[in-house]
């Protein structure tokens, strides 16, 4: 047998934290990792965040980001241990034998130079090509990845194409050197679901053409049963279990990989619309000032009490101006909303406290919605003083009666946000708007920034609550499995109008609308060669019109 | 017309300059007109009769309202005529541009030197940052920032004009004298506007570039197996020219506005120090002509760095 492409035994790695008022001590990453990759395969690595993924690819590279170091074990490339190598030889190795294409290539690119430059420049500066050739290699590139006008899209500054489209020129970046080895760091997670699913076979097919190895890595078990021949999955540095995609897939064998490959098995079954909404949003047209494009353009949704709207979309699709509007940040230029029977004011200002009260939010980044210098029983009693004028034991006797809500035990009062994890957070930031006992809740990508276990049980606690308070969610995603999860009834927004708006069951039944149909189907489905069903069936669509 | 946005921004801008020179000068002419003390009484001194005292301000025009005065001074100055000197008569246009010829000299040399020098160390301090290169860069250009400037002039005289004898202390120069002999003149004020400027531009470099060094995209160019100067000049230098010309704008302008303490140190011959005179002798017009030139140096330097900034935001330089 031959010498694999990648060979990894004992991998360890390390970095020193900072944790605050404390003394900085050595924390371990990595605890010993081995495996090997072949010439031309794809291994997925996968794991929720803290896992490590990230760092065992930036290892192929013996690349450490930030105050990362690689503490011990052998990393072989090619036949060389290339821990054993000064810089001078890793700079040989990097950019020409193994390169990276990283999570956000809009934060990758130089904003001051032209994608051309950047994608050729390793290949060049390496010796691998001429500035002719390479620059004709690229263009081959850009018409393999499915670029428009791949002859000039060069020409152009980073700024000058659209997300998805600059993150198909990071793989051209990295594929130019011909390298031996890409490593892909979530290269499609920053991506809008619609685009994701291109840019994905636009990365596979490129794979396939180059005969390039590729590390591929991410938190999305169904983007990676996609594209990889083996499946490492990786727990807080620790393999879990590896094998091929087909056997993780479909016959996992640890508990860990179950839970992951069952995640989002939230059944919830959707109740019957009332008489008379919470809420009602009627007509409503908005535009930011100074602009003259409307964002919203007249909006007509529901909300019934103790139920769930999900208002689904791309970025940019008006979804978070709809919560602006609605909580009064930003008074609509036409067009009217009723709460609890009563007409509100535009304006946040001129609504009186109660209305305040009964409306509250839950914010996408539970870390920066937080004093970081409160502990959570401050946090939490805030409301409970500013709405209530709760002192004393009554205060105290309420705020342990929210923490036992969210399912945070005793001892969590005093903390500060930075001693939780990001899901205790979320959980903190729930009670504080528990808080206020309000009608409404507008929950705004609450789940987003979160891991798929941690965020299924956010969203179990979510409906949990639901029943126990009878409180309304507007819940603002851009993830389908989400909305299947926990809604009532589904607003789908594009381009600052609802094109779908219903029932869960009406909205997500057929016959759909042209963007509905996009939208559901480019949600990756946990099923090995449903990339090319779904490329192949979409093609086979536009050739029948 | 559509313009080019870029044009459009450039275009607001130099009409916002030319609005701002002339707030400074309607503060010039009010700061100047609200002065104590009399012109005409201190030209003709203590003892001059009341008679004589008011014929003087007829003739100076000192009786007519503010704002003739100042429209008059305005057109004047919008033709080129910065009006006469009330001390000795002479035409003021005249006299002032030697003087400003002269300190343009001087800090010409002195940015000549100091701007490069002061990048150059910038970038050198990012490549060995935390190290003695960088320690020892910015424990020397703090220390000379922070001696008062005359101090390091006496300084440099007492070592290279007394000890060492390689330039002199006294840096007169006039237009007969060679380029060599007026560098020859000017070398040790120089050396002291370098060491003065040098520390605020360098530091400014360092962390402007240390900012952008934090971007992803250089991890990029790292990953690309680039060297580390290579990715300093080609990845972060770019992207930091904006808040670098800034400060360089601002420490020009001291160079050119703010160096009346050295000119005297050195007896130079440049604007500061006749300012100061025309000041201490009440001469209004002098003084005013002096405020309008310094405003429009510093107004049209900060707009230079504006136009820059505008220009190295690739953004804005090719819209979408």
């Amino acid at each position: 047998m031959t010498e694999p492409l990648l060979k990894v035994r004992g991998l360890k790695i390390g970095a020193i934290a900072y944790p605050p008022g404390e003394r900085p001590v050595a924390i371990k990453i990595v605890h010993g990792v081995d495996f090997d990759l072949e010439a031309g395969k794809v291994l997925g690595l996968i794991g929720e965040s803290g896992a490590g993924k990230s760092t065992i690819g930036l290892s192929a590279m013996a690349y450490g980001r930030g105050g990362v170091e690689i503490t011990g074990g052998e990393v072989w490339v090619n036949g060389r241990d290339i821990l054993k190598e000064n810089l001078r030889s890793l700079r040989r190795l990097r950019g020409a034998e193994v390169t990276y294409v990283s999570q956000s290539a809009a934060a990758s690119f130089n904003p001051a130079k032209k994608i051309m430059d950047q994608v050729t420049e390793a290949a060049i500066y390496q010796n691998k090509f001429s500035k002719s050739e390479a620059e004709e290699r690229a263009v081959e590139l850009f018409r393999k990845l499915g670029l428009p006008d791949p002859e000039n899209i060069g020409n152009r500054y980073p700024h000058q194409v659209s997300g998805g489209q600059l993150q198909r020129c990071m793989t051209a970046l990295a594929l130019c050197p011909e390298p031996d080895l890409v490593v892909f760091d979530e290269p499609t997670t920053a991506l809008d679901v619609t685009t994701q699913i291109d840019v994905l076979a636009a990365i596979k097919e490129a794979i396939a053409a180059t005969g390039v190895a590729a590390l591929y890595i991410t938190h999305d078990l169904a983007v990676v049963a996609q594209v990889s021949d083996h499946i490492m999955v990786l727990q807080q540095g620790k393999m879990v279990e590896y094998g091929t995609t087909d056997q993780i897939i479909n016959a996992p064998q640890e508990e860990y990989t179950k839970a992951l490959v069952s995640v989002r098995s939230i059944r919830h079954e959707e109740k019957t619309p009332t008489d008379t909404p919470v809420l009602r949003v009627e007509n409503i047209t908005a535009r930011y000032s100074g602009t003259t494009f409307d964002v919203l353009k007249k909006i007509n949704v529901d909300i019934h009490p103790g139920q769930t709207l999900a208002v689904v979309g791309e970025s940019g699709s008006g979804k978070s101006t709809l919560a602006r509007v609605i909580t009064g940040l930003l008074p609509p230029s036409d067009g009217q909303i009723t709460f609890d029977g009563r007409q509100l004011a535009p304006a946040l200002a001129s609504r009186p406290i109660d209305d305040l009260r009964e409306m509250q939010m839950i914010y996408q980044m539970a870390d920066t919605a937080m004093n970081p210098r409160q502990t959570v029983g401050t946090i939490i009693g805030r409301p409970l003083e500013f709405y209530f004028g709760l002192k004393g034991k009554a205060k105290q006797k309420r705020i342990q009666e929210l923490l036992d809500e969210i399912e945070l035990g005793d001892g969590f009062q005093d903390r500060y946000p930075a001693e939780l994890s990001g899901g205790q957070k979320q959980r903190v930031c729930i009670a504080r708007a528990l808080a206020a006992k309000p009608k409404l809740i507008i929950c705004d990508e609450v789940t987003s920034a979160l891991d798929p276990l941690v965020a299924d049980g956010i969203l179990k606690l979510l409906l949990n609550l639901q029943k126990i308070e009878d409180v309304a969610y507007l819940f603002i995603t851009h993830d389908l499995a989400t909305v299947k999860a926990i809604a009532d009834s589904i607003a789908v927004m594009y381009q600052g109008e609802v094109v779908r708006y219903g029932s869960k069951s009406q909205v997500l039944s057929p016959p759909f609308d042209d963007y509905t149909d996009l939208l559901l189907s480019s949600v990756p489905e946990m099923k090995i060669g449903w990339l090319e069903e779904t490329i192949e069936h979409r093609r086979m669509e536009s050739a029948g019109n | 017309m559509l313009m080019h946005p870029v044009l459009k921004l450039i275009a607001q801008r130099l009409a916002l300059g030319l609005l701002l020179l002339f707030a400074a000068s309607v503060l010039i002419f009010a700061g100047t007109s609200i002065l104590p003390g009399d012109v005409a009484q201190s030209i003709l001194g203590q003892s001059a009769t009341p008679e004589a005292l008011a014929n003087m301000r007829r003739e100076l025009g000192l009786n007519d309202p503010a704002l003739t005065r100042y429209f008059a001074w305005l057109g004047g100055v919008l033709q080129g005529d910065l009006g006469t000197a009330l001390t000795n008569g002479r035409d003021i246009a005249e006299s002032l541009g030697g003087r400003l010829k002269n300190t343009l000299f001087l800090a010409f040399w002195a940015a000549a030197i100091s701007v490069p020098l002061a990048i150059f160390l910038g970038l050198l301090a990012v490549r060995y940052k935390d190290r003695w290169p960088d320690k020892l860069i910015s424990a020397v250009t703090l220390t000379t920032i922070s001696i008062p400037e005359f101090m390091i002039g006496y300084v440099l005289i007492y070592w290279i004009a007394i000890k060492w004898r390689l330039f002199p202390s006294v840096a007169i120069i006039n237009d007969s004298m060679s380029l060599g002999e007026k560098l020859n003149a000017i070398a040790i004020p120089v050396m002291v506007l370098t060491l003065v400027v040098l520390a605020h531009m360098m530091r400014m470099t360092r962390a402007a570039i240390l900012n952008v060094m934090q971007s992803a995209y250089i991890e990029t160019a790292e990953l690309k197996g680039l060297g580390m100067l290579k990715i300093i000049r080609k990845h972060a230098f770019p992207n930091a020219i904006a808040p670098i010309v800034n400060v360089v704008m601002l420490n020009l302008a001291y160079l050119v506005v703010g160096v009346v303490v050295v000119e005297v140190v050195f007896a130079y011959p440049g604007m500061g120090q006749y300012l100061v005179d025309h000041v201490s002798k009440r001469d209004v017009p002098v003084v005013q002509a002096s405020g309008l030139i310094f405003a429009a140096v510093y107004i049209g330097l900060n707009l230079v760095a504006d136009i820059v900034s505008i220009l190295a935001n690739p953004r804005l330089r090719h819209p979408k």
